[in-house]
């Protein structure tokens, strides 16, 4: 269509001033639309007599000696006022900041001194100005752990043994990669796309576990599966600036990326067991992460097979894989919002979906495209799978 | 496996040496309360937050540790107070006919309205005259009575009377009930002398009640009646020399369901939860006390009164004038069932003496009291 108007029309390609302006009639309708709905209120018999929404969600629930403080989020066709608090069937006395009712999505702290008792369960109802009751159970009182140099360095100690430590094990495993067979090699690299693929589905199923317990109207789900692709997308990008795709040590250093994230979001599930209460777990928890995380070394290798690597590069990828372990542990330990929780997870899975395509894009590559389906290719992709399930089995 | 010294390190770090916390902070809950009534309502006031935003003192802080509500519930805009409710008798209008018969009638108006349950939580409750309890309406054995029952609410509605009457005047959804607008008049004489109440049996019955629709019915007994113990039976008739001798007071203890999920959230004597622990009743040690004590609570089997420091007499029903108990200090009520409590505090050091719900729960869910005795 356009080839044959193109003669007859003039080349200004932007058209003419009054055309460019019109841009902002949707934005006009639009105002006229949102100001006949405000102003208007045509949809008044409708709301008028209708009941209140009222939405809570309790995000975070911290215990310090004799206080417990929640962070509450509230959302609904008015705002939420907070009228009186119960602690195990009790009226208790609290303090909310900012005082008075909550905006839609606002948030608010609430205090409330209570004798809380240390391994016990606790139940706290928040009553509303219409008599609905938001209820958070502590199913374990913990402390949640200070934020001073003595906790952050024992709890950086388990981000370390659960991130950096398995990871530089597996990069052990270099050299013996070395004297593999083609074959061999392909096998290897599948089992890390197979192994890649169990961490995928795994941090975006915790992703979607946490955002299932943020309020309903942030749609954390979906802002799950945005900051996904946008994460592969942007990591691609940069992966292939210069419009090559990466190889060696930089789809080694992009794997380990991916595996940092990924392990950034097993940080915040140690930690957060942690301030839920169950410390008694951690040790499990450490013991299964390092057994499971400890293939994740061997992903990272794959790519630097043939190469000569410095004894640095391969401390540098450890540090990328492992190190983000540590803040990890340290903001589950301080229980965050769910909601960035799993933005956090979305973000993971993202990077770990961009490895997976380069991996299988270098063996592609290396091989051409039917080296994908050699039983050598599924075999590797199923063991890499079938490994991580059965180590996630100790966690 | 696990060797005990990792255990302990990973402990270390879930409690990050604040395990012995907890426990101090007990101990200086636990004192304050000790502390005895000027030093907690500075604390609770220090406290901020919802202090300003309810804009209430909490008058009763100094006993109540900090099991209470924040903030004041606005007695004006509910349009009745607990504290008038526990002596404001409802004797209607009397008049006596030809042959000497006295015949004694009620208004009562069937309203629906928001009441402030606690400070800042309203309930869209349906009342009898707008408040709750209902009227305590008070009588004598003997006489003729009619209520006149206007249906002011947008449900239909009824006045069940516990008492002994046709079962045309029951007052259930066979015979009595009103349609909102109209209107109904049970009629029936004034027996068992005793302490009784009346409620809403519309249906769905469980929602008729814990809406607000009850309130006591007392008829005093007439001692012409009651010859062989015509002392006591006068000390209970009201307005008789005897009568006034006595410190009357009527306590219904009732809950609600604020959030309809069939449990209450609220338990309270006479519908304000701690109503009488921040401002205690008065108690005057020269005259005795008889407590018109009426159990409606819905959805819990039982409801109970246990007072410190004393022990009481109690009446089932009050169709008696003799105690059915003697010498306890805890009874308890189904729903529906109710009794007349009489207590002497005439050799007792002036204090505060507490009065509530034997089940902990219903205590601190607001059915806390005390008694100033003076």
């Amino acid at each position: 269509m356009a080839q044959n108007s193109a003669p007859s029309q003039p080349t200004d390609p932007s058209g003419t001033p009054w055309r460019r302006t019109a841009w902002l009639l949707p934005l006009v309708v639009l105002g006229a639309i949102l100001a006949l709905l405000i102003l208007g209120k045509p949809l008044e018999r409708l709301t008028a007599d209708a009941p209140p929404v009222e939405k809570v969600s309790i995000e975070r629930v911290r215990l310090t000696p004799g206080l417990i403080t929640l962070h509450i989020r509230a959302d609904g066709s008015q705002p939420v006022a907070i009228a009186q608090v119960q602690v195990d069937a009790a009226f208790r006395l609290f303090t909310i900041d900012p005082p008075g009712p909550i905006g839609r999505l606002g948030t608010a702290r609430i205090e409330i001194p209570y004798p809380w008792i240390d391994g016990e369960g606790h139940k706290v109802v928040l009553l509303s100005s219409t008599g609905a009751a938001f209820v958070r159970t502590i199913d374990i009182a913990r402390a949640t752990p200070a934020w001073d140099v003595p906790t952050l360095t024992l709890l950086a100690l388990v981000g370390v043994l659960l991130g950096v430590a398995p990871v530089a094990t597996g990069l052990l495993a270099f050299p013996a990669l070395g004297t593999l067979s083609a074959n061999g090699m392909r096998f290897v690299l599948a089992l890390t796309v197979g192994l890649l693929a169990y961490l995928f589905l795994d941090t975006l199923h915790e992703g979607l576990e946490q955002a299932g317990r943020a309020l309903e109207r942030l749609r954390a789900q979906a802002a799950i599966w945005v900051s996904l692709f946008i994460a592969a997308g942007v990591l691609t990008m940069i992966g292939r600036r210069g419009g090559r795709t990466p190889e060696g040590a930089a789809l080694a250093t992009f794997i380990a990326l991916g595996i940092g994230l990924h392990n950034l979001g097993e940080g915040l599930a140690v930690g957060a067991a942690i301030a839920a209460g169950e410390a008694a777990l951690a040790t499990f928890l450490v013991i299964g992460f390092t057994i499971h995380n400890v293939s994740e070394g061997f992903g990272i290798a794959a790519p630097l097979v043939g190469r000569r690597p410095r004894l640095l590069t391969f401390i540098g990828l450890a540090a990328l894989a492992g190190l983000p372990a540590v803040p990890g542990v340290w903001i589950g330990a301080q229980v965050v919002s769910p909601f960035w929780m799993a933005i956090c997870f979305g973000i993971g899975a993202g990077a770990i979906l961009q490895v997976i395509v380069e991996v299988a894009g270098l063996i592609a590559r290396r091989e051409g495209r039917a080296a994908l389906l050699t039983p050598a290719s599924l075999g590797g992709v199923a063991a890499g799978l079938a490994i991580m399930y059965v180590t996630a089995l100790f966690v | 496996m696990l060797t005990s010294s990792k255990r302990r390190l990973l402990l270390g770090v879930g409690a990050a040496g604040l395990v012995a916390a907890p426990l101090a902070a007990g101990l200086a809950v636990r004192s304050g309360m000790g502390q005895g009534s000027n030093a907690r309502p500075a604390a609770a006031g220090q406290a901020g937050g919802p202090t300003g935003a309810h804009g209430g003192g909490h008058g009763g802080a100094g006993i109540a540790g900090d099991n209470l509500i924040v903030g004041s519930v606005n007695h004006e805009r509910n349009g009745f107070d607990p504290h008038a409710i526990l002596t404001d008798w409802d004797v209607g209008e009397v008049s006596t006919d030809s042959q000497g018969r006295k015949t004694r009638e009620w208004m009562v108006v069937a309203v629906d309205k928001e009441i402030e349950l606690a400070p800042g939580l309203m309930f869209p409750a349906w009342t009898f005259n707008g408040r709750i309890p209902g009227p305590t309406l008070r009588c004598t054995e003997g006489e003729r009575l009619r209520v006149v029952f206007n249906n002011g609410s947008k449900h239909p509605h009824t006045m069940h009377f516990h008492g002994i009457h046709s079962w045309r005047m029951d007052g259930v959804p066979y015979a009595g009930l009103v349609q909102p607008g109209e209107r109904f008049v049970y009629e029936f004489d004034a027996k068992p002398f005793g302490c009784h109440l009346y409620h809403c049996h519309a249906l769905p019955l469980k929602r008729h009640i814990h809406k607000g629709m009850y309130g006591a019915f007392i008829i005093d007994p007439d001692p012409a009646r009651h010859p062989e113990a015509a002392t006591v039976a006068e000390s209970r008739l009201l307005g008789s020399a005897r009568n006034a001798e006595w410190q009357e007071i009527m306590i219904c203890m009732n809950a609600f369901d604020t959030n309809f999920d069939d449990e209450n959230e609220i338990y309270a004597a006479n519908t304000i939860p701690f109503a009488y622990q921040q401002k205690p009743i008065r108690v005057e040690r020269g005259r005795k006390l008889r407590i018109y004590l009426v159990n409606i609570t819905e959805f819990d089997p039982i409801n109970s009164f246990h007072v410190h420091g004393n022990f009481f007499d109690y009446y089932d029903h009050g169709t008696t004038l003799t105690p059915t108990s003697r010498i306890v200090d805890t009874i308890m009520q189904c729903q529906g069932q109710r009794g007349i409590i009489e207590m002497d505090w005439s050799e007792h050091e002036p204090g505060i003496y507490m009065f509530h719900a034997h089940q902990s729960e219903f205590a601190e869910l607001g059915w806390m009291s005390h008694f100033e005795v003076v």
